[in-house]
C-alpha cells in the first residue's frame, strides 16, 4: 500500500497492524538526545524546530554525508529508548514513528489514545534506506552530530505496520 | 627485533575500520543466504533479501552498511619479538579517527558517559595480547549498540546444570528480543573470571561462522548447535518479525575457571556483524 504525508486521521486507522507500506513524503528524524530538548522546550512553551502536529518522526541518527550523496547510512535506531518521551510527544500531535523493536505497554496504551501509527523500517539496512531518501538537511540541534534533527523527503520508504492506532502489535510479548 | 613503524598500524587500522563498516563479512553472508534459502515463512525472506541486498549496495556504494558504526573495539595480537617505532596505543587511536572520518563513519562516541556531550569517533576499546612471534595482528570489530545493550554476564555455581545455563543464554536472546536487529549471531563466553567471560563472549564473535557439514566436531561445537536449534524455536525471527531465522550461528569461547564458580557472558551481535583484520 503507498502513503503519502501528511498521513490524514483516516488513513491511520485503516492501517493495520502486519501492514507493509511504501511511504512518500517528509519525516523528521529525532533520537534519545533530541527527544530531551524537545521535550525540553515543550515544557518550557518554547518553539519548537518544526510542527509536532501530523508529524512523524523517525528514530535514527545517520552516519555523516558522502561526497556526492543526499545522505549516508541511515537505518532506524532501537525505538525503546525513546518509550519514556514518546507518550508526550503523542499528545501534541506526532501522527507516526518509525523505529525498530517493540515499544512499552504505555506507548501502545497512548497510541490507541491518540490513533498514531508506530511503523517499523528495516532494521540494520541503513546503506538501503539511504537510497529512498531524496533530501535531508538539519533543522535543529546541529551540535548533536548525529542526534541533531533532520528533515527527510523520502520515496516509496518501505515499511511495516507494527503498531496500529487500536494499539494492536506485530510483536508477541 | 622486528621493527613495525607506528604510521603502518595508523594506516592499516584506518583501512580495516572502512573495510569492516563498507563489507559485511563473507562468512556473514553466506549464513544469511543459507537462512534466506532455508526459510519458509515468506516475510521472513523477504526480511533476510533485504539485509543482503542492504550489504551489496553498502559494499558497492561504500557506505555503511549500518548508520550505527559502532565503538570500534580493536583486538591486537602483538608479537613479542616485534617493537613497534613509535607509540603503539596512540597509532591505533589514529587509525580509527582517519578511517571513520574519511569513511563518513558515524562519531558515536562520548567522551563521558554521564556528561555525554558532542560525540566523537575516538577512542576506541583495545585489547592487547602478546604472543609469539614478530608480526602484528589487527582486528576491528564495530560493535553496534543496539546489540552491546543487550549483552548478560551470570556468575553461576559450578554445580549448575548445563539446563539452567542453556536457560540463560537461550533467555538473553528472547530478552534481546526485536529489538536488536535479528537474526543474530551470538557470542557466548564460559569460564574465567567475569570480566574475561565478557570478553571471550565479545572474540568469540570474531570466529568465522562455519558451514553446517563442517560443524558439530567436538563437545563445544555440539553445544553451539544445541543451543542454535534453541534459540531457532523462539520464533523471532528476521526484524523480529517471526520466522526460523532468530541467529545464524552461535560461537562459543572457553577458558579454565575457579573450583567455586562458573562465568557465563552472552554477547550478542545483530546480523551487520562487521569486522576485518590484518597482520603485519
Ligand atoms: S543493532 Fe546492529 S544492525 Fe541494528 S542498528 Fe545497531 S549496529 Fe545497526
Amino acid at each position: 500500500m503507498e502513503l503519502a504525508t501528511p498521513l490524514s486521521s483516516r488513513t491511520l486507522e485503516n492501517l493495520r497492524c502486519g501492514q507493509e507500506v511504501f511511504l512518500t513524503g517528509v519525516v523528521y528524524t529525532a533520537r534519545d538526545q533530541a527527544h530531551v530538548r524537545l521535550a525540553a522546550a515543550l515544557r518550557r512553551g518554547a518553539k519548537l524546530p518544526f510542527e509536532l502536529k501530523g508529524s512523524i518522526i523517525y528514530y535514527c541518527g545517520p552516519t555523516g554525508t558522502p561526497k556526492g550523496k543526499v545522505i549516508g547510512s541511515c537505518g532506524p535506531t532501537t525505538s525503546r529508548r525513546m518509550d519514556a518521551l514518546t507518550p508526550l510527544l503523542l499528545s501534541k500531535g506526532v501522527a507516526a514513528m518509525i523505529g525498530k523493536g517493540n515499544r512499552s505497554s504505555e506507548v501502545r496504551r497512548a497510541i490507541k489514545r491518540h490513533k498514531a501509527v508506530y511503523f517499523v523500517a528495516c532494521a540494520g539496512c541503513g546503506a538501503l534506506i539511504s537510497t529512498y531518501v531524496q533530501e535531508a538537511s538539519v533543522v535543529a540541534f546541529n551540535n548533536l552530530g548525529p542526534e541533531a534533527v533532520q528533515r527527510l523527503r523520502v520515496e516509496r520508504l518501505p515499511l511495516v505496520v507494527a503498531i496500529d492506532s487500536r494499539g494492536k502489535s506485530v510483536y508477541k510479548d | 627485533m622486528r621493527s613495525i613503524p607506528s604510521r603502518k598500524i595508523t594506516d592499516a587500522v584506518s583501512r580495516l575500520c572502512m573495510q569492516a563498516n563498507f563489507e559485511l563479512r563473507r562468512d556473514v553472508l553466506r549464513a544469511l543466504r543459507r537462512a534466506q534459502a532455508a526459510e519458509k515463512n515468506s516475510r521472513a525472506r523477504r526480511m533476510l533479501e533485504a539485509i543482503v541486498t542492504n550489504a551489496a549496495v553498502a559494499r558497492r556504494e561504500r557506505l555503511a552498511i549500518c548508520q550505527d558504526t559502532g565503538l570500534p573495539v580493536v583486538f591486537v595480537e602483538l608479537g613479542q619479538d616485534a617493537r613497534v617505532a613509535g607509540d603503539l596505543k596512540k597509532a591505533i587511536v589514529k587509525g580509527v579517527e582517519e578511517g571513520y572520518r574519511k569513511g563518513c563513519l558515524r562519531d558515536s562516541i562520548v567522551g563521558d558517559p554521564l556528561k555525554r556531550g558532542r560525540p566523537g569517533f575516538t577512542p576506541p576499546v583495545l585489547h592487547i595480547d602478546i604472543v609469539p612471534g614478530n608480526k602484528i595482528t589487527l582486528a576491528v570489530l564495530p560493535k553496534g549498540f543496539g546489540c552491546e545493550n543487550k549483552t548478560q554476564l551470570a556468575m553461576f555455581n559450578p554445580t549448575a546444570s548445563w539446563r539452567r545455563i542453556k536457560d540463560f543464554i537461550v533467555g538473553a536472546v528472547k530478552a534481546a528480543g526485536p529489538d536488536a536487529c535479528p537474526p543474530y549471531v551470538v557470542g557466548v563466553g564460559l569460564g574465567g573470571t567475569a570480566e574475561y567471560a565478557c570478553l571471550l563472549a565479545k572474540k568469540a564473535l570474531l570466529r568465522k561462522i562455519a558451514r553446517p557439514r563442517l560443524q558439530g566436531a567436538g563437545s563445544t561445537r555440539r553445544l553451539e548447535k544445541e543451543l542454535l536449534a534453541a534459540i531457532n524455536k523462539l520464533g523471532i525471527g528476521p526484524m523480529g518479525l517471526g520466522g526460523a531465522t532468530t541467529a545464524l550461528a552461535v560461537s562459543i569461547g572457553t577458558y579454565p575457571t575457579h573450583i567455586a564458580g562458573l562465568p557465563v557472558a552472552v554477547s550478542i551481535s545483530c546480523h551487520a556483524l562487521r569486522s576485518a583484520k590484518a597482520t603485519l
